[in-house]
């Protein structure tokens, strides 16, 4: 790790501990998500392992947008960002200390509604629950790599949280879709998630390398 | 020397404009202009709003890129290729409200690696600031902020040094020590840049003094500096 990334990384955990802004709307938006399903669909039994996989993934995607509409708002905010396009330390390095700070919230998030959510959805894993902490982390990786990058492109337009919404839910499709079937998998014990492990693996390396890739030329656009 | 629709003269510039232009859509901000800046020199950029000022600034830091023409700075780079050695300060702090000064300098100083950086605590005193003082950004006045963001500035020792409006929002003391300090930033060799809407304050250290008008070079005098 260069001595920049772990500036960049300070820095944010800094910021987030003395305002708790990201993680405070984080946690009341998925509580909502959860408990609002809950109320929608009653869920019993085996309906409820069916649906709990695509009832976690959404809420975390809907809490995690919230957030990630913020993640260049304090660059944006007095030019900072300009001071940082004169440094001359990588700009990716800046991105990927926005990823691995957004995903640390993100996960911090996940934590808190576990119990929550065993709660309300009256969960019994059935599948090899081990396998959560390779999917929720390979999930939420491939949402926040993309999310904070999308959130810079859209960085320089006035309807930037409508925007990033527009391009990120697209291309988080098959990761959604990979998330979701690999959690429901595990819950209901009924097939083998293997498969859809694997192809968020690659959606995460390829996703996470073209972003770091392409950031300078976002970074430095006019 | 500064020129407008001409070509540059001098050696060995630190910075070379050489026939800018610069549009934002059909609007021209810059219209040809030629610029050579000599190292050790201080040229003040005046003019009304909206005369190009900042986006000549702006095109020297490597943040726009022109229209049309050509910059090089050092001899041979493009700006943003040697942007480790320009510092840039503009109407923003761009600095984190949420950090303290001295967090907010020991985050930047971080980001140059491999280039030597004045100790945060030091350029925050060369500013008149307190390192100590245990407030953030956010609860600091205008005056304080536009300090830290010279200090911030200073951080790398830069060769040439641009900045927009340094003295807006500053009272007549801070002025005083700011243009001190500028100037002996200058005697070191490095070149300084700034716009400002009040010339009498700039005109103790300003070697050249540029007039913009619509983009175009109005007039270019030479200033008489007393520092």
């Amino acid at each position: 790790m260069t001595r920049a990334l772990w500036s960049h990384l300070v820095k944010d955990l800094r910021i987030e501990w003395r305002s708790l802004d990201a993680i405070i709307s984080m946690l009341f938006f998925s509580g909502l998500v959860v408990v609002l399903f809950s109320i929608a669909f009653d869920p019993r039994g085996a309906f409820s392992q069916q649906i709990a996989g695509g009832v976690l993934c959404v809420a975390t995607m809907f809490a995690s947008v919230s957030a990630l509409n913020q993640a260049w708002a304090r660059e944006i905010r007095h030019q900072v960002m300009d001071a940082q396009r004169m440094v001359p330390s990588p700009g990716a390095e800046l991105l990927l200390a926005k990823v691995i700070v957004n995903f640390f919230f993100v996960t911090i998030v996940q934590i808190a509604l576990a119990p929550f959510f065993v709660v309300f959805y009256n969960l019994r894993i059935v599948g090899q629950a081990w396998l959560l902490l390779l999917v929720l982390p390979l999930g939420t990786w491939a949402l926040v790599s993309n999310g904070v990058f999308f959130a810079a492109l859209s960085m320089s337009s006035r309807n930037r949280e409508l925007l990033l919404s527009l391009i990120l839910f697209p291309i988080f499709i098959p990761a959604l879709l990979a998330m979701v079937q690999a959690t429901t998998s595990i819950f209901t014990g009924d097939s083998d998630p293997t498969l859809w492990i694997k192809m968020l693996f690659g959606y995460d390396i390829i996703f996470t390398t073209v972003s770091l890739l392409l950031f300078d030329v976002v970074f430095h656009a006019e | 020397m500064i020129e407008d629709s001409s070509e540059p003269v001098g050696n060995s510039p630190c910075a070379r404009v050489d026939q800018v232009s610069k549009l934002f859509g059909s609007f021209a901000a810059l219209r040809q202009v030629s610029v050579d800046l000599e190292p050790g020199r201080c040229y003040v950029l005046i003019g009304e709003n909206g005369a190009g000022k900042s986006t000549l600034l702006r095109i020297l830091a490597g943040l726009l890129r022109p229209t049309h023409g050509k910059v090089t700075v050092f001899s041979q780079y493009e700006p943003l290729e040697a942007r480790a050695r320009i510092g840039y300060m503009s109407h923003a702090p761009m600095l984190y409200d949420e950090l303290t000064g001295v967090e907010n300098l020991r985050y930047f100083a971080s980001l140059y690696p491999g280039r030597p950086c004045l100790d945060p605590a030091e350029a925050l005193r060369q500013v008149g600031l307190d390192p100590d003082l245990n407030r953030t950004l956010g609860q600091y006045s205008q005056g304080m902020r536009q300090r830290t963001s010279l200090a911030r500035v200073l951080l790398p020792m830069p060769e040439l040094l641009l900045l927009d409006e340094p003295f807006s929002n500053m009272d007549v003391e801070s002025v005083r020590q700011m243009v001190k300090l500028l100037s002996g930033f200058r005697h070191g060799n490095r070149t300084i840049v700034l716009t400002t809407h009040q010339r009498e304050l700039a005109a103790p250290i300003a070697d050249y003094v540029l007039a913009l008008r619509a983009g175009r070079v109005a007039s270019f005098e030479p200033g008489s500096p007393t520092l």
